[in-house]
């Protein structure tokens, strides 16, 4: 993981005495609501519907023990005692008081880690594959890479004002787990097809929101060493060119649309062609300076399959399902990569307890070489786990209603706070989670259906991301009323589609029971092994619809 | 008005003209409107500045930039920031005149004016009745060192890793 230096602990020390000092300008009038707004925001303190938010930034989704712990603690002292992982690999707290943000600020640089740019118009915290350093089909492990850019875009001088949020994901897999297709920019990290030589390709312009859009490629290959010279072309023609009239409209993604891929490649690439490269860009040293801190953990040498993991499972029914669902391959033999889910039926998707995050906290230190990640489908990740450990952390899981076995599952469900909390929500989120997962909580039945992601956004902004979700479902408001919008076929993947709308609203109750009649369909069209989004993909819309309008219809 | 630059409040030397008609007037200040019709009319020793809005593009600024003596770029609003990717353009374009920040910022804004190329910031009556002009020095430097590279302010944080490098490098060898 990565450590900070000297420079890095002095910047997060200097910023929360910035924050502390814009706070009593604020308080003594200095500042107006206006003015102090975006300062607030670049802290990430946001005001709710029922208090402050504070959101804090889990860079890339990486996590070190001691630094759950501390946000344990922050949970207890500050808040009611529990967080919320958020669908960028963020942690929010939903109750901490404006005066004690500070303080809590304090305590997050203790353990190297802050609140800097997790929301305002600026560039967001940057979001990678939960996986990465793990997964089979990796390159290259995309964590320094989004340290670099981490850094770079931190406090910068020329894009800190831009005209609305902006976000950036990277992978360093041939499966796209960070959605980067989503993003306003989407990295990946590819191999030249000739040369071998390791470079990114860079997509720019995707998006979900009112507007979805599917990122587009600009740059097919670019040399690792140009990367902040090119980020800062891209930025630039952003922050000049895009629109400022309407927040709706502000978006990269608009930009992209409204000129064309070609003319923004063009006026990316003459900018490009203007900087000079060498005074922008970071040294490669740099670079291997920040990889230095992702080498690999010491691995011990182990076989590919653990006797002591197949005797546990033969003996104990409940483990071999969590075993057989919540696992992902790791590429050390003998290892596994750990999701605990955070989506039990019945309670909020991605919520965790004090005791719940000291517990992680615990088993990351003794079995996961001291390291977390915060999945954006709102789980968790032990990354390093010795397969013949794995009895031993189910065990401790168990008691604390953490072992929960629906890893990519329909009840694995990306929820927004919805109007439960957000200001800006048009309807409930977590209730319908809470609903769909109460119905399909049989495990066998879930099992069955297999794999089926499902995403629920309060409002049209999208935070839960319903537009790629294999089934997508939108809370909105019609007449005073909660209405939910069905969409089908969306797909996070490197496959990325935005779904289509299946018909008209329906009211909360009627949900779960649109959901049942979806699975029908599949369940009656789908070839042996199939997966839900591959029948969907062959067989179209039509059936699905047609099952549907009957509903609609008797809802109506 | 309030006009600031990184040492304090700073005397305004510029005058605001109507038009192109800059008459003797030493130091005037015109809109890009009329500026190339105000250019033809300089006399020796006096100077001409331009006050551009922020959407304007510094390839329609670059032919006039040589006979500047100050380009004053507006900000509609502080949370317009294309004023700071400007400044940094028409500083690439080689202008090393006055290069001015005019409206409502904020304290919290200055380094980044600075790191683009500002050397001054013309704040309304308004922001200058609730910020003092020691406010506005205080903020100067609240992050002493940041990680950007190519922008006009002291000692980045890569440039002194790169340092600290070479020194260690030197100690070794």
């Amino acid at each position: 993981m990565y450590r900070y230096d000297e420079f890095d602990e002095r910047f997060v020390r200097e910023r929360v005495a910035q924050f502390r000092d814009q706070v009593a300008r604020r308080l003594d009038g200095s500042l107006t609501e206006d003015e102090f707004k975006p300062l607030r925001l670049k802290n990430g303190v946001y005001l709710q519907l029922h208090a402050y938010m504070l959101r804090i930034a889990v860079p890339y989704g990486t996590l070190s023990s001691r630094q759950l712990r501390q946000l344990a603690l922050i949970g207890e002292r500050y808040d009611r005692g529990y967080g919320h992982f958020t669908t960028r690999q963020n942690l929010q707290f939903n109750w901490p008081k404006l005066r004690d943000v500070p303080a809590i600020l304090e305590l997050l640089a203790d353990v190297e880690m802050h609140c800097i740019q997790t929301s305002g118009n600026c560039i967001r915290n940057v979001t990678a594959d939960h996986f990465a350093g793990v997964a089979q089909d990796e390159i290259e492990d995309p964590r320094p890479v989004c340290e670099l850019i981490r850094q770079w875009s931190t406090a910068h001088p020329e894009f800190s004002y831009l005209p609305r949020k902006f976000k950036i994901a990277i992978t360093g897999a041939q499966h796209d787990r960070a959605v980067i297709k989503a993003h306003d920019i989407g990295i990946r990290i590819v191999r030249h097809t000739e040369s071998g030589e390791v470079g990114y390709e860079i997509s720019v312009g995707g998006g979900l929101g009112r507007t979805p859009m599917i990122g587009k490629a600009v740059r097919d290959f670019l040399p690792r060493a140009d990367l902040l010279a090119y980020l800062e072309a891209v930025m630039r023609v952003y922050n000049l060119e895009g629109r400022r009239d309407n927040k709706y409209k502000a978006r990269v993604k608009i930009l992209v649309h409204e000129i064309g891929t070609e003319e923004f490649r063009r006026r990316v690439e003459a900018e490009f062609a203007l900087l000079d490269g060498p005074s922008v860009n970071a040294d490669p040293e740099e670079l291997a300076r920040i990889a230095s801190y992702f080498t690999p953990p010491a691995y011990e040498t182990l076989p590919q399959d653990s006797a002591a993991l197949a005797a546990a499972k033969a003996a104990n029914p409940e483990f071999a399902r969590w075993v057989d669902t919540n696992l992902t391959p790791h590429r050390v033999p003998g290892y596994t990569a750990v999701t605990i889910s955070l989506k039990p039926v019945g309670l909020a998707p991605g919520d965790a307890t004090s005791e719940q995050m000291r517990l992680v906290a615990d088993l990351a230190e003794r079995f996961s070489f001291d390291e977390l990640r915060v999945t954006h489908a709102q789980n968790l990740v032990l990354p390093h786990v010795r397969q013949d450990d794995l009895f031993a952390i189910w065990q401790a899981l168990v008691p604390v209603g953490l072992a929960t076995a629906n890893l990519g599952l329909i009840t694995d469900i990306i929820a927004c706070p919805g109007l439960d909390y957000c200001a800006l929500a048009t309807a409930r989120s977590i209730p319908i989670a809470q609903a769909i997962s109460q119905r399909f909580a049989d495990a066998q039945r879930q099992a069955a259906i297999g794999e089926l992601n499902i995403k629920i956004s309060g409002c049209i902004n999208a935070c839960g991301h319903h537009h790629v979700g294999h089934i997508g479902i939108l809370g909105l408001e019609k007449r005073g009323i909660e209405s939910y919008q069905i969409t089908l076929g969306g797909d996070a993947t490197e496959n990325a589609a935005i779904g289509e709308i299946l018909g008209p609203g329906l009211p909360a109750e009627a949900v779960p029971d649109a959901i049942e009649r979806i699975v029908s369909v599949y369940e009656s069209e789908r070839d042996a092994g199939e997966r839900f989004i591959d029948t969907v993909k062959r067989v179209g819309l039509v059936p699905f619809k047609a099952a549907f309008r009957e509903l609609a219809d008797a809802a109506a | 008005m309030l006009l600031l630059d990184r040492k304090g409040a700073v005397t305004n030397g510029w005058t605001r003209t109507e038009g192109a008609a800059i008459g003797n007037v030493p130091k005037a200040l015109v809109a890009f409107e009329v500026l190339p019709e105000a250019l033809t009319q300089v006399t020796p020793g006096q100077e001409v500045g331009v006050l551009i809005p922020n959407a304007l593009s510094v390839s329609e600024l670059e032919p006039y930039l040589s006979r500047l003596s100050l380009v004053a770029i507006a900000f509609p609003a502080f949370a317009d920031g294309r004023g700071f990717s400007l400044a940094k353009a028409i500083r690439r374009a080689g202008f090393d005149g006055t290069l001015r920040a005019s409206g409502p910022l904020i304290p919290d804004q200055f380094d980044y004016a600075l790191a683009c190329g500002f050397d001054q910031i013309e704040l309304p009556e308004a922001s200058a009745d609730r910020q003092s002009v020691q406010q506005w020095q205080q903020a100067i430097g609240r992050l002493s060192q940041t990680y950007q590279r190519g922008y006009r302010r002291e000692g980045n944080i890569l440039d002194r890793r790169r340092l600290a490098r070479l020194a260690s490098v030197g100690a070794l060898s």
